[in-house]
């Protein structure tokens, strides 16, 4: 019931939904960097939205498996394999015990993969979340990225877990990764600090991403954004996505490990739905900001949120047409969810009939 | 308004309340841009309100110095409601009476190894280091905020006597506990962190514990005062169960 890294890849670590309900106390969100990847991934192997996966940056780990369990990989530029044979990702895909999943080269788009597996990554959870924060240490796989030789326990699979092998994510569900994204941010709420050749300036330019940029936030390269009233203000609350403004004039955008409070004004934020787009991004790939109003971004969220219920609706579908493959396994745990409760079986193989 | 208290009048700084979203998952409430324990209250009384009416739109809240930063859901709630919601509180946090404050004695061990700075502090204010230790004691101290790492306490209500400039070099590592001042700030190191403030004592209170429930001592709105301790009772409170308040 474990994972083993045999390498560890560039920056790999456990992330779930994040940490919800401390950020008063100054602790960040962390989780997922694009969480509508990891829930759509841990749906297609019969987990919660919100179980515990592998976030996967630029070069992919190498993975042994110890069971036979349905793997999802979602987002993108990871490439990865199966006993070196290519496997599509955003599908459901059945690994045997001894199997090893490992990642190509990159592709033209993307920065990032999540790895859901059926059952879920099963570190213990810290402050009701097994998502991994660096800087504090604290999460996940021992508060650290992963490195080789960690053996990472695996959760019960659901019950039906495998009836999704083979299905695929439509395509008009996923994120279509763009080359040079503009990413939609609503104004403010300290825009009134800029001026307005500022302003101008920051909707108008295109930025790089700094190759000094990570989970906490991204440093952008470009023109500076000009201030009118100074770089400081009263310290206030800064969300995931704000974009800071310090003396430089260049943004800030934070993400998911950025700091809950600081004292740069904020010229813009970008709306939830977009960031996706950010996740996808490396350094040294361009993006650039556009306005966007509070219904286009409610809007854009109800689009995400109708493609996982989508998702659901085509999952059971799937599940309930004739089983395809058999385990090869002998033995093993699942889970049942039935009248309110969780019921963890385990089977052993007494016959295997046509065989 | 009819019944309703009486509201005091404002301090320098302190504006009409206003609104303003930051993305579309965080609406900020803010009531002046200074740093004033009056407005500081507005915070407070609204975060109150909102925590007890604890509308389903609603994921968590970040009280800062002059603001609260209400966290929504960014799939449910109309943003308009939410907005018109946030606002008529803000408007009526005034009348709101301020709320209690719970007070968190912190035991310090001040000066020698716990408090490398105590002398920089003391040469700074021109006060002997006993004076500066008396002080510092003496004072009530508001957490305005949590922020910088998990657990940091921005306390308000320095003795005035006492500001003194962060090192022109921040320290790599700050022991966890360190009882630290910056300018006219005054703050605790909850985890061992790198951090330019002086350091003049460290408790033996750990404030911060991912593994303990609660995992934070304090809180945003609690009052703070520092009770000097020697080195044998620090080593005694570390010793008999860490973490707990005495």
């Amino acid at each position: 019931m474990s994972l083993e890294v045999l390498s560890p890849g560039l920056l790999t670590t456990v992330q779930d939904l994040g940490r919800r309900g401390f950020r008063a106390f100054g602790m960040p969100l962390s989780g997922a960097l694009d969480p509508f990847s990891l829930a759509a991934g841990n749906l297609v192997v019969g987990n919660g939205p919100g179980a515990a996966g592998l976030e996967m940056t630029l070069v992919g780990p190498s993975l042994a498996f110890r069971s036979e369990r349905l793997i999802c990989v979602t987002g993108g530029g990871l490439s990865p394999r199966v006993n070196g044979r290519a496997i599509p990702c955003w599908e459901g895909v059945l690994i045997r015990e001894g199997d090893v999943l490992s990642f190509g080269g990159a592709e033209p788009w993307g920065a990032r993969c999540w790895l859901c597996v059926g059952g879920g990554i099963d570190t213990p959870p810290v402050m009701g979340s097994r998502s991994t924060y660096l800087r504090g240490k604290l999460g996940g796989y021992k508060g650290r990225r992963l490195e080789r030789g960690d053996l990472l326990p695996l959760g019960v699979p659901d019950i039906l877990s495998l009836r999704g092998e083979g299905f695929a994510v439509p395509g008009e569900i996923r994120p279509g990764f763009v080359d040079d994204p503009a990413v939609r941010v609503i104004p403010g709420p300290q825009e009134g600090h800029f001026t307005g050749e500022g302003i101008e300036v920051f909707y108008n330019s295109t930025y790089y991403i700094d190759p000094g940029s990570d989970r906490m936030g991204y440093r952008l390269q470009g023109p500076a954004v000009q201030h009118r009233l100074g770089a400081d203000i009263i310290s206030d609350a800064v969300p995931w996505g704000a974009v800071q403004v310090p003396g430089n004039g260049l943004p800030i955008i934070m993400m998911a490990d950025g700091q809950t409070t600081g004292g740069y004004p904020k010229i813009a934020a970008a709306i939830s739905a977009d960031l996706g787009l950010l996740a996808a991004a490396a350094p040294g790939d361009s993006l650039s900001f556009r306005r966007c109003g509070l219904g286009e971004a409610a809007a854009a969220s109800r689009t995400l949120k109708e493609s996982l219920d989508g998702l659901r609706v085509l999952l059971a579908g799937y599940r309930s047409r004739p089983k395809r493959s058999f385990p090869k396994a002998d033995r093993g745990a699942l889970r049942l969810h039935f009248d309110g409760g969780s019921f963890d079986i385990t089977w052993e193989i007494i016959g295997r009939e046509g065989r | 308004m009819k019944g309703g208290r009486a509201a005091a009048p404002r301090s320098p700084g302190e504006g009409a309340p206003r609104t303003a979203w930051c993305g579309d998952a965080c609406l900020v409430a803010e009531f002046g841009d200074v740093i004033d324990p009056r407005v500081n209250s507005l915070v407070r009384a609204l975060e109150a309100k909102l925590a007890a009416l604890a509308p389903p739109w609603l994921v968590e809240m970040v009280p800062t110095y002059r603001s609260l930063a209400v966290f929504v859901d960014p799939w449910e709630g109309p943003r308009d409601e939410i907005e018109v919601f946030v606002d008529r509180l803000a408007l009526s946090a005034e009348r709101e009476p301020p709320p209690t404050a719970e007070t968190l004695a912190v035991p310090v061990c001040y000066g020698g190894a716990w408090g490398p700075d105590l002398d920089r502090v003391s040469r700074h204010a021109g006060l002997e280091p006993a004076e500066v230790v008396r002080r510092h004691s003496g004072g009530l101290y508001r957490v305005f905020m949590m922020g910088f790492t998990p657990g940091f306490p921005y306390l308000g209500g320095l003795d005035p006597a006492l500001e003194t400039p962060r090192l022109e070099n921040p320290r790599g590592l700050v022991p966890a506990g360190s009882v630290g001042i910056a300018g006219r700030q005054a703050g605790i190191y909850p985890i061992e962190s790198p951090g330019g403030w002086n350091i003049i004592g460290r408790t033996p209170l750990v404030l911060f514990d991912p593994g303990r429930e609660p995992p934070f001592l304090v809180a945003a709105g609690m009052c703070l005062k520092f009770v000097p301790i020697t080195v044998e009772e620090f080593e005694d409170i570390t010793r008999l169960g860490r973490g707990t308040a005495p």
